[in-house]
């Protein structure tokens, strides 16, 4: 399948990116609890809380601002996350929602091609910024196979997230905190990764 | 796990209201969580700031004041702040001589305070910025976020303080803080975890009768799980990592820093102990600072820090000093 024979077809107004945020705030309160027993493992115990305070914000802050299309919604959710967050997720979410944004521009409405397309530029900016790649043992191992998939479909990219994230546990973690633990960070799932896959099944569930 | 806490959102907020309290030599904005020396910004004086994840006090807010720290910005427990509270911080100490940026190497504290420093320059501020990555523990650079800043951090922000409040310019402070961190290695251990206000409960299982050497400041395990030691035996352990690593051929200034649950009874008996191994490798340590500085909650332990000690160096620990937590020659 070429990228132009895509079955997630369909065009994506400022509703369904306010859609997305909004699931993303809610699974987010939903599993809060097993982010932060994951981080306490490998790391410092704090993702769900920090992702919670990151995307109260977010609802706030679309709420009050109103943006005008997707690009907006995702810029605003991407400040957002940076100027509340803090840690290392907070600029690297803060990131891939800002720089997707960026790339979606100002247009109405766009549609699956655009959206992938904007998804690699914020995926890529996370390598970027992070260091990182596929491997390490972080967000990338959800978020890079899941925008591959995304060319088939929102819920073949959300299976890909799920497995990419549930195939970091065998992994050695080689960036941020939980890289300190060297071996001992073999034999569980990382935190940053399972983050991302609710934040790729909260897209399928919005495009559902 | 009982905690003396209202609830675990409001813990940061709340100690800096007890700072702003305890200390009205500090300007606190609790709201934006940006912790100033009230006298700032100091005419024609470089200025130091710093942050970092709460969890660790006094470091930082306990070190803003003379000689040290001009201000101070708190993220939530062990999370780094954001970067708008440094870009606050930095522009409300500084002079026009510039602002020195003191970062722990962590991935968060790193990619926060970049985005701060871009953004600061923007508004016209002169930024340098120096990472502090003491911990031995961490060997295995080229497969791990580097090196972690841990003690060596109050060494850097004790000395480059001193070095900006004699008048140095920026180019020249950034140096020494370079140098300082250097010339500094750190190895702690844990006998206990910590427990975080969000988690309610201890970060990891520690079964009875052992303890994790290697340990960073964020109740993270270390790299490794041995039978319990004795505090001798602790020290040999300490010590030898960061000599080893360090291999120092002049005196050192030492700290001895508690984790926080640790008493000052078993910490000024594990001073003995660094100082016995310290003097059978042959380095004397010509200044010893011992109690809790850089702290991980409610963690038991110790770390042990040595910085080579040269003339500047000694005068510039011994130059005054006045902040909540270090205070001396004034």
């Amino acid at each position: 399948m070429t990228d132009s024979e895509t079955a997630a077809t369909g065009a994506y107004d400022t509703a369904f990116f306010l859609r997305w945020m909004a699931l993303v705030a809610t699974a987010v309160e939903r599993e809060a609890g097993r982010l932060t027993e994951l981080d306490a493992a490998i790391g410092d115990a704090d993702h769900g809380s920090n992702l919670q305070r990151g995307f109260r914000a977010v609802t706030t802050a679309l709420a009050e601002e109103a943006p005008k299309n997707p690009g907006q919604v995702l810029v605003l959710a991407g400040r957002t996350l940076i100027s509340t967050v803090g840690g290392a997720s907070g600029p690297l979410y803060g990131t891939l929602l800002r720089r997707t944004g960026k790339t979606l521009g100002e247009a109405e409405q766009v549609d699956a091609g655009q959206l992938r397309d904007g998804l690699r530029t914020g995926v890529e900016a996370v390598a970027k910024l992070g260091g990182s790649a596929v491997g390490d043992k972080t967000m990338l191992d959800a978020l890079v196979p899941a925008v591959d998939a995304l060319a088939e479909s929102f819920g073949a990219a959300s299976d890909a997230a799920e497995q990419g994230a549930l195939a970091t546990v065998p992994l050695q973690a080689r960036k941020g905190r939980a890289s300190y633990l060297g071996e001992r960070s073999i034999g569980h799932q990382d935190p940053g990764a399972t983050s991302s896959a609710l934040l790729i099944a909260a897209l399928a569930e919005a495009a559902a | 796990m009982r905690m003396l806490i209202n609830v675990a959102e409001t813990v940061v907020p709340d100690a800096l209201r007890g700072l702003a309290a305890a200390h009205p030599e500090l300007t606190v904005d609790v709201a934006n969580r940006v912790v100033v020396r009230r006298d700032a910004p100091v005419s024609g004086k470089v200025a130091l700031v710093s942050g970092g994840g709460s969890g660790h006090e006094p470091l930082h807010s306990g070190f803003v004041g003379r000689g040290m720290l001009d201000a101070a910005c708190p993220g939530e427990v062990f999370t780094s702040p954001v970067p708008d509270q440094m870009v606050r911080a930095a522009a409300a100490v500084d002079s026009g001589a510039g602002v020195l940026l003191v970062v722990k190497n962590y991935t968060g504290d790193v990619l926060n305070f970049d985005m701060a420093a871009e953004l600061a320059e923007d508004e016209g501020i002169q930024i340098a910025k120096v990472l502090v990555d003491d911990d031995v523990a961490v060997t295995d650079s080229l497969y791990t976020a580097g090196r972690r800043g841990t003690g060596g951090t109050l060494f850097v922000e004790k000395l480059a303080g001193a070095a900006a409040e004699e008048g140095a310019p920026l180019e020249r402070v950034e140096a020494l803080a370079r140098r300082v961190n250097e010339s500094s290695r750190s190895f702690g251990v844990a006998l206990s975890a910590c427990s975080t206000p969000a988690k309610g409960g201890p970060t990891f299982e520690l079964p009875p009768g052992e303890l994790e050497l290697g340990i960073g400041i964020h109740g993270e395990p270390g790299r490794e799980r041995r039978a319990m030691m004795t505090s001798g035996e602790i020290a040999d352990a300490a010590v030898h990592a960061v000599l080893d690593d360090l291999q120092p051929d002049s005196p050192v200034l030492l700290l001895v820093n508690g984790m926080g649950a640790t008493p000052l009874l078993e910490l000024y008996g594990f001073t003995a102990e660094v100082h016995r191994v310290l003097s059978e490798r042959g380095v004397p340590a010509v200044r010893t600072l011992v109690g809790n500085y850089v702290t991980s909650l409610d963690m038991a332990g110790a770390s042990v820090t040595v910085c080579r000690a040269d003339e500047e160096l000694l005068r510039l620990w011994d130059a005054p000093v006045n902040t909540p937590a270090l205070r001396w020659g004034c």
